[in-house]
């Protein structure tokens, strides 16, 4: 796997098995996680959830957990960062292609990005997961640190 | 020769997804031995700029408004008939 992602992943940002019921929660939970950690400002949150509603960013990938790449302007983000979450049970999420369609999400990548040239590889990793079958099976029975390590490398 | 091509990535923001579906694109289209111009932007903005391109590869909806061609480029991200769409990329390239 190119890049690896725990490389770009702060393990602060990462939420296992959460227990969120909505888009909304969990995105709120990891925007919390990417504020803290001093990568996005406290307009962050509100931009994304805002975002999610008319640009929904669910990715159709044939499972029953699919992923979502939440994410919003540059003028919310301090400096480049990913957090992650996987889900207990998957929520729901519209069709990034098809805002019409819904679709059941097991694993949220948070993105703040800022400059579309410095975070190509930031992008790749995330691509890279999501493009994995197996990969995404072993961050679903992740439950430490440790998991995520030896999936994501 | 014919002239060079210029295609107009699109997403929400213009920054995230179509960067990454503009590296695959670039990265598949110089194993076909084509290159072009590459433009981002927000979804928003398209109807603005479809003028200046050949046509459009979007991960996200287009407004009806837009006469260019507009690829869909979900696969891209999502890895699923990537292939295909690939093909429609290297038809529209080779016009």
């Amino acid at each position: 796997m190119p890049d690896g992602l725990m490389q770009l992943l702060d393990p602060e940002a990462i939420v296992l098995g959460s227990d969120a019921s909505t888009n909304e929660e969990i995105i709120r939970i990891l925007a919390g996680r990417l504020e803290m950690l001093g990568y996005v400002k406290s307009s962050y949150a509100d931009a994304v959830v805002r975002r999610e509603l008319t640009i929904p960013t669910g990715l159709p990938l044939e499972r029953p957990d699919n992923v979502a790449v939440p994410h919003t302007d540059p003028e919310h983000v301090l400096k480049p960062g990913i957090a992650m979450g996987t889900l207990k049970q998957p929520v729901t999420f519209a069709n990034m292609e098809d805002p019409d369609e819904m679709l059941p999400v097991g694993f949220v990548f948070l993105l703040a990005i800022n400059d579309k040239d410095k975070q190509i590889e930031a992008l790749q990793a995330v691509m890279a997961i999501i493009q994995n079958p197996q990969a995404l099976d072993g961050l679903r029975s992740a439950r430490t640190l440790e998991d995520v390590r030896a999936v994501l490398g | 020769m014919s002239r060079q091509k210029t295609i107009l990535f699109a997403c929400g923001t213009g920054i995230a997804t179509s960067t990454a579906v503009n590296v695959a694109v670039t990265e598949e289209m110089k194993k076909r031995g084509l290159t072009f111009n590459a433009q981002q932007a927000k979804a928003t903005e398209v109807p603005g700029l479809a003028d200046n391109v050949d046509f459009i590869v979007a991960t996200t909806p287009i407004s009806a408004s837009v006469t260019k061609p507009v690829i869909k480029g979900l696969a891209f991200l999502t890895g699923i008939g990537k292939d295909k769409i690939l093909d429609e990329i290297e038809a529209q390239l080779r016009k």
